[in-house]
């Protein structure tokens, strides 16, 4: 299948439709669909099979996490961040740690830095995998997601293992992770990482290289690269549009700049390239692991000492600190006045621009059998779009 | 399109050939992880009730509630968590935080009931199948939320405190006392078990946040002597604490000697209530000791006009004459006085109640009298020879070292006893040059004395003969006095009773000493109190109600006089309940 030379942009104006004209039909999708990955809902105005105008709405999933923080002590929010990005928590739990230990001048240990640095890519691969089953099942390819989603679980073993949760890992705490690695886990992880890669091939043969897959997704959600910027698209979606960005690599945080590795760039930027350059992330993050399992220090804390959780107070001041998840750049901004919960936090997750004003325009023109193809592209999760 | 996107998706069919991912039935029971946070367990024993957990639960899922079979006790309150699944957000901080580390959580996460009561229960007294799991969650070696060890109190060595009568400890700084107040968990453990029910998460908590001058007023609502027992109190504080339930405890004592040294006596006044005004009432106070100083207190902020009669030439009673100078340096001292005079206390020194005035004529000149006067005869070592002039009272020696007078010890003392009067007699010795040994008839454990105490008075150079009861005492013709000790075993003669020491046959030591000094305990001195004055006295004690009021409805009576407890902060305490009552009676509130 190949792309046609001039790839179809959405138009940048609003349609007007005439809803009483008799030509269009309203038509929600969501909030409870596979497609949409999460609680939203989209509301379409289509004209035969083709989409018109979309509008998102959010609100059916507002647990108002930011402000309940403000009532909780420092370490209270803890257990309570990870919750806002349900598949992938661990970044949640980063930045807010990084954040406080920021403010609150405190050192990491080495140690915990690659335990850290070991949650993240873990969970990178959990969320992937998730992702590509909903790809795929978009698409029509049901199978998949039963497979992947098995991988998933067994990552999620892992984790269960190290942390004591499934999906709550609550593993990264202010001051470092709250326990070393169990005996035989490392071990555990590299056999896991070889099932999961086996698999991943065979996801590859079987959807990469199909012919529904190319004719659906190809040419699908085009996202020219001057949109990067005016939109603020970051993560895979920018790196699918040529855009060598990646906050590992540009921040280098965590454990990062000693590990070897070059970000996935892509060039085509529609759904079809999105869903490789993920496919190559998945690999990447494997090969990750396993180089973070040969580095892992065997000695050392893995927590520095805090003050009481109960007093604690960290001076006054702001920062912004990000990460790259699996979907761009995920960043908590802490504020504190001095005391002992936070003034203000506010939580920057991708899918706010990926799937609100991003998807509102993509979708345009759109077959609305590809509705819910384009939104999985765009990995999106509703949760983190309401703090 | 080429071929192969046609061909390569028919690979799947090889997939049919293997062992599926899931298996379908029988459903396969997969225990939780080793390190699976699944439902709470408790040990119900370990647990000390002080509610940390439910400090730290951001859900409020936590509640501390009373179970049936436990009272609260010293360092336990009596409650035990109470866990609610419907807020429960299986973090763990609660494992995470407990000071007593009897909180885990088993790996089992399957319960199914259609009772959603039920889902709310005490763990460790709620029997559930998963109690005393091996496998589930808990705190990893090495990773604690709070600070188990104390911050080090800086002090004299022994070899340099053994040379003076200066002050030992010398008192955290700023920021050390900043950091022992982190610590404390407030649970409020300690407040109960305080004989004065001190409000200590209170004003740790003002030494935490740097207000010293809220500080100071949470200790006077209770205490008018923080600079004498954030010195020598004897604690039952600490010993309640939580965090001591696996770590050092909180060291509270401190921490309130270093809000009363922070604060000047001339800023006392801007921080502490003044006096009501005046009610015209007068209450005589016999005895300025803690206790009674401390009833003269609380009735001066209550406007009466008190006076304080004292046999002695310095007010402080048992604190300035029992309590050697390295423990309880005598400006200290003066500072609480001071500031308890400011309010207008008369304090009568040389005033010996009973000869000059008599007790009658103060119930007659006052509207109500307060009887704190201790316990000051020391008790005899009761074995023949003992009025042997080499054969000293401990208090006596003491009250002499106080006075500045020379001791006469001699070179080698013996001191008999094992409390705390027996500590300071034997390390008072020590530093005027004699070679101590302390003899006790039962062993180190035993002592009633302060462990600290025992400890310290072994490092600076005392000797510790356990096991030796007395026999006699028999005069060497050298101007010393030979002490006869039987050597004892220690033997169980009841069970559940504490060993009582048994003589062993034969095992008679003997050893010279210039002086033996007898630190076996005191009685009181009720000569004063005549049968006209019809307050009855019971073995030795008035007796008295729970405010302290004798059978004479306007004399009230306290401290080590009636208290079991024996220690300065049962006879401020008692001091403090009479001043209330004797306020009631004289027409106040009494608060």
């Amino acid at each position: 299948m190949s792309r046609p030379k001039t790839p179809y942009v959405a138009p940048e104006e609003r349609a007007v439709p005439d809803l009483d004209s008799g030509k269009y039909l309203v038509m929600w999708q969501g909030p409870n669909h596979p497609g949409i990955t999460g609680n939203m809902s989209l509301r379409l105005v289509i004209e035969g099979d083709s989409v018109v105008d979309c509008e998102t709405h959010v609100g059916y999933l507002h647990r108002g996490f930011e402000k309940l923080m403000e009532r909780r002590l420092w370490m209270q929010n803890f257990p309570l961040v990870c919750r806002i990005a349900v598949p992938e928590p661990d970044f949640n739990e980063y930045c807010y740690a990084a954040a406080l230990e920021e403010l609150a001048g405190i050192e990491v240990p080495d140690k915990a830095v690659w335990l850290r640095t070991l949650s993240l890519e873990m969970i990178r691969l959990a969320s992937f995998l998730m992702w590509i089953g909903g790809q795929a099942g978009a698409f029509g390819h049901g199978t998949i997601a039963q497979w992947s989603v098995t991988m998933r679980d067994y990552v999620l073993d892992l984790f269960e293992e190290l942390s004591g949760g499934r999906i709550y890992h609550m593993y990264i705490i202010p001051g470092g992770v709250r326990a070393d690695v169990p005996p035989g886990f490392l071990r555990h992880v590299l056999e896991t990482m070889t099932v999961v890669e086996q698999n991943l091939k065979d996801i590859e043969l079987v959807m990469f290289h199909n012919a529904v897959m190319k004719m659906r997704a190809v040419g699908l959600g085009y996202i020219p690269p001057d949109w990067v910027d005016r939109y603020g698209i970051t993560g895979p979606n920018a790196r699918a549009a040529g855009f060598k960005r990646d906050l590992r690599k540009d921040r280098g945080y965590l454990a990062y700049p000693r590990l070897s590795f070059e970000p996935v760039v892509g060039a085509e930027s529609d759904a079809f390239e999105r869903a490789r350059l993920r496919l190559a992330e998945m690999f990447q993050g494997i090969d990750l692991i396993r180089q973070i399992v040969d580095f892992l220090p065997s000695e050392g804390p893995f927590r520095e000492r805090l003050p009481n959780p109960l007093h604690w107070k960290i001076p006054a001041g702001e920062t912004y600190v990000a990460a790259e998840c699996t979907r761009g750049e995920y960043g908590f901004y802490v504020v504190s006045d001095g005391g002992d919960k936070p003034r203000r936090v506010a939580v920057r997750g991708p899918s706010y621009t990926h799937a609100v004003s991003v998807m509102e325009r993509l979708v345009r023109g759109v077959n609305i059998a590809d509705v819910a193809g384009l939104m999985v592209s765009l990995h999106t999760y509703p949760p983190e779009i309401e703090r | 399109m080429d071929i192969k996107d046609i061909i390569a998706p028919f690979a799947v069919w090889k997939r049919a050939f293997e062992k599926p991912f899931t298996v379908r039935k029988p459903i396969d029971e997969r225990p939780g992880a080793p390190r699976y946070r699944g439902f709470h367990i408790n040990d119900a024993d370990t647990c000390v009730g002080c509610g940390t957990c439910e400090s730290i639960c951001m859900n409020k899922a936590i509640d501390l509630v009373p179970v049936e079979g436990r009272s609260p006790s010293g360092g336990d309150s009596g409650l035990r968590p109470r866990v609610d699944y419907g807020r429960c957000c299986w973090c763990a901080l609660c494992v995470d935080i407990c000071p007593s580390g009897s909180l885990g959580m088993s790996n089992e996460y399957l319960w199914i009931d259609s009772d959603p009561e039920v889902f709310r229960y005490v763990p460790g007294v709620d029997p559930k199948p998963w109690d005393g799991a091996e496998l589930g969650y808990r705190r990893a070696e090495g990773y604690r939320l709070l600070d188990m060890e104390r911050v080090p109190m800086p002090e004299l060595s022994h070899a340099e405190g053994v040379k003076s009568f200066l002050e030992l400890v010398k008192g955290y700084s700023r920021e050390q006392a900043e950091r022992e107040a982190d610590r404390c968990v407030a649970c409020g453990v300690c407040v109960a078990s305080c004989p004065a029910h001190m409000d200590i998460p209170g004003y740790i908590n003002a030494v935490r946040g740097g207000d010293l001058e809220t500080g100071l007023r949470l200790l006077y609502e209770t205490n008018p002597f923080p600079e004498a027992c954030g010195r020598i109190c004897t604690r039952a504080c600490e010993s309640a604490c939580a965090i001591g339930s696996g770590g050092d405890p909180v060291a509270i004592r401190w921490l309130k000697r270093y809000i009363a040294d922070q604060v000047e006596l001339a800023d006392y006044g801007k921080s502490l209530p003044r006096a009501e005004s005046a009610t015209g009432r007068k209450v005589a106070v016999v005895g300025a000791g803690p206790g009674g100083l401390s009833a003269a207190y609380y009735l001066a902020l209550l406007g009466h006009k008190v006076t304080v009669f004292e046999k002695d030439e310095a007010p402080g009673g048992m604190l300035r004459y029992g309590i050697p100078e390295y423990r309880l340096p005598y400006p200290a001292l003066d500072k609480d006085v001071d500031y308890i005079r400011s309010l207008g206390v008369e304090i009568r020194h040389g005033a010996t109640v009973g000869k000059d005035p008599a007790l009658a004529k103060l119930r007659e000149d006052f509207d109500a009298v307060y009887l704190s006067t201790g316990l000051p005869s020391a008790y005899r070592l009761d074995v023949p020879g003992d009025e042997h002039p080499r054969v000293l009272d401990g208090v006596a020696v003491l009250a002499a070292a106080t006075r500045g007078e020379e001791l006469g010890l001699g070179r080698r003392v013996a001191v008999v006893g094992g409390g705390n009067v027996a500590m300071d007699a034997a390390r008072t010795a020590l530093r005027r040059g004699c070679e101590v040994d302390i003899v006790y008839r039962r062993r180190q454990v035993d002592m009633p004395a302060d462990p600290e105490e025992i400890r310290e008075a072994k490092a600076e150079g005392a000797r510790l003969i356990e096991r030796a009861i007395p026999l006699r005492v028999e005069d060497s013709g050298d101007g010393g006095a030979r002490f006869v000790w039987n050597e004892a075993e220690m033997v169980q003669k009841e069970p559940g009773k504490r060993p009582v020491p048994e003589p062993i046959p034969g095992a008679v030591v003997t050893e010279r000493y210039d002086s033996i000094i007898a630190a076996i305990g005191q009685g009181p001195e009720l000569s004063y109190i005549t049968e006209a004055d019809g307050v009855e006295v019971r073995r030795m004690k008035p007796v008295t109600d729970r405010t302290g009021r004798t059978s004479v409805p306007t004399v009230f009576a306290g401290g080590d006089l009636v208290n079991e407890k024996k220690d300065a902060i049962s006879a401020i305490a008692d001091g403090h309940r009479a001043a209330r009552a004797i306020d009631r009676i004289l027409g106040g509130r009494g608060d």
